[in-house]
């Protein structure tokens, strides 16, 4: 069947009419699997609150296990796929490469990801996310994650061809958009991860089938890791890639420098998926030599990447809007921004939090001395929560509030409630993910599921402030739930109910893409104050919070 | 003169190759961290 392409009359969009089927159809997987894992999520906030413990042991780390994979793999990859094929045809002006092949992918990672599931409930799969050996699943729970991820990896090669495609039929002269650039550089990543996945889940699933003996503990989580971390290095590519498009779409903001903005992308594909490396920290195994290379030298320039992008996107805000005229001291052009336009708060929150709370966090745990303090601690799932949940998620859900009328066709319903969201879900996670961290700084345990011990002989006196911010983390848990379940019912009524909206021109041949040359495609010099007095204020807080946990080891470790 | 503005700097060249940066991706990585460290656990002395 020939190409045809449809011209969005709201946004000018470009889309290829088999790869806008395969985005809704990834972006529906990916909201149905956060819909499941938000659910499960309650069943886990509202056991770790002490004063609630509501499930028993089993049920929670049932819970916890769905919960984790739910969110972590699935809903997060099936709205990349959406991401990779938006960026790659719909950006390029060019039909998909092989949309067959691409269905056979998105099936693949469909059944993938309804197996797994479907072990997890059956009860004898609880063995959490990471799914250290020597604990066994069942044979279909690992199968169903390597068929998954086989179906990514398709859904890559798919947008790896469609570039092919794009540059052979010149649909785009000279480089790639920037935000294709950062999907290359998710789609890049994504490979690394599900090959290593590929190496450590085939042997175990043959392990859980019997035909292979034993799997080496300490092997399968170096292994594992490449996987299990770096699977979030993808979300952080993708999000950082939706930052960009967002302050374009909202401000009609252009990167200050495309050349500083693509060496930041280049430093993630070479260096991001070392971090891996920093869950290994307290392992014994492997050698100083190797974990400080990997996740202090390597990481920082992944670090250094990120700083990069947490300052090249508000400053191409500030240069937008300082050239509308909102040129008044330091910070008039945040003040004039949209924050009732969710598209934009969404991303803003998402920058800041992941920022602040994921990134400087993420350094400190990086360091090897330091990880000693909150290793396998509530403080972990409180880095996780602030980079996975208020980076990507919040970041997925603003760019959803511009796909719904341009990819769906349908107006948002209550556009209120829409203006409200981002802050009631993003903030409480700000809340959860920092007295999570305080908590973990005092030393409760991640994914215990009873932080009293009650009833051992191993009891330990924890102070009021843990069970504090225990509390805490259940309270604005639950606010956050709310946020989400707010969001998934909003667009899904919107997407069932909302008013139908004009599908625009269909083609049968695409419109090619006219880019600015490279040199010229970054923003006129405008200076940006504002932007260096945040950056500032992130250096300082991160030399401050580095150092006083340097401090706070010396106090637990003395030397004399 | 005017070659010399068309001609594409190397950087650029890089970075828009996708399939050099794929390579690079991979073999990054690969080596850095599971190779040298399946290398690591691989060399700890079997207990007697």
């Amino acid at each position: 069947m020939a190409t045809t392409y449809r011209i969005c009359p709201r946004s000018g969009l470009q889309f290829d009419t088999d790869a806008e089927k395969l985005m809704r159809w990834n972006a529906v997987a990916g909201v149905l699997a956060l819909l499941l894992g938000g659910i499960m999520a309650l069943g886990v906030i509202l056991t770790r609150w002490p004063a609630v413990h509501l499930l028993p042991a089993d049920q929670f780390y049932l819970a916890l296990t769905s919960h984790g994979i739910n969110m972590l793999l699935f809903w997060i990859i099936f709205f990349e796929m959406a991401v990779l094929y938006f960026a790659s045809s719909t950006l390029l002006h060019c039909r998909l490469a092989t949309p067959k092949i691409a269905w056979a992918g998105f099936w693949l990672m469909a059944i993938g990801a309804i197996m797994t599931n479907v072990a997890i409930f059956q009860g004898e799969s609880s063995v959490m996310f990471t799914s250290y050996v020597p604990m066994q699943a069942k044979p279909h729970f690992y199968l169903g994650l390597i068929l998954f991820a086989v179906g990514a990896l398709i859904g890559c090669f798919v947008f790896l061809g469609t570039l092919v495609v794009a540059k052979a039929e010149k649909t785009y002269e000279g480089s790639i958009p920037l935000v294709t650039f950062g999907a290359l550089t998710a789609a890049i990543i994504a490979i690394f991860t599900i090959a290593s996945g590929a190496v450590i889940l085939i042997p175990t699933f043959l392990w859980s089938l019997g035909y292979i003996r034993e799997i080496d503990t300490i092997m399968y989580r170096v292994v594992w890791w490449a996987m299990g971390h770096s699977s979030q290095q993808i979300n952080v590519s993708a999000h950082v890639a939706i930052w960009y498009a967002g302050a374009a779409i909202v401000f009609g903001a252009k990167p200050m420098s495309e050349k500083v903005s693509r060496s930041a992308f280049l430093l993630y594909i070479l260096f991001l998926q070392l971090a891996s490396a920093h869950h290994l920290l307290s392992d014994p195994g492997v050698g100083s030599e190797w974990k400080v290379v990997n996740t202090s030298y390597f990481m920082y320039f992944a670090v250094l990447a990120s700083m990069i992008h947490g300052m090249t996107i508000p400053g191409a805000i500030e240069q937008a809007q300082r050239a509308k005229g909102y040129n008044k001291g330091l910070f008039e052009w945040l003040r004039k921004a949209p924050w009732g336009n969710p598209a934009f708060s969404a991303v803003f929150l998402s920058l800041v939090g992941f920022g602040f709370l994921g990134g400087i966090s993420g350094v400190m745990m990086g360091t090897e001395q330091l990880n000693l303090l909150i290793h396998n601690t509530i403080y972990v799932p409180g880095h996780f929560h602030a980079t996975v949940v208020i980076g990507t998620t919040l970041a997925f859900m603003g760019l959803t509030y511009f796909l719904v009328p341009v990819l769906f066709k349908r107006e948002v319903l209550f556009p209120g409630f829409a203006k409200l969201q981002p802050y009631l879900f993003g903030l409480s996670m700000y809340v959860v993910a920092l007295v999570m961290m305080g908590a973990g700084t005092l030393g409760v345990s991640r994914r215990h599921w009873d932080m009293a011990f009650a009833g051992s002989g191993m009891a330990y006196e924890w102070p009021g402030a843990a069970y504090l911010m225990m509390g805490l983390t259940g309270i604005f848990g639950v606010i956050a739930i709310i946020g989400g379940a707010g969001w998934i019912l909003q667009v899904v009524l919107s997407l069932l109910f909302g008013k139908k909206l004009d599908d625009g021109e269909t083609r049968s041949t695409p419109i090619p893409l006219t880019l600015p040359p490279q040199t010229g495609g970054h923003a006129a010099h405008v200076a940006t104050p504002g932007t260096m007095v945040l950056a500032l204020v992130f250096l300082v807080s991160f030399i401050l919070y580095y150092f006083v946990n340097w401090k706070y080891l010396s106090s637990l470790w003395g030397m004399a | 003169m005017a070659d010399q503005e068309e001609r594409v700097p190397v950087m650029q060249q890089v970075l828009d190759n996708p399939f050099l940066l794929l390579f690079l991706g991979i073999t990054v990585p690969t080596v850095l961290y599971i190779v040298w460290g399946v290398m690591e656990v691989a060399n700890i002395a079997v207990a007697r």
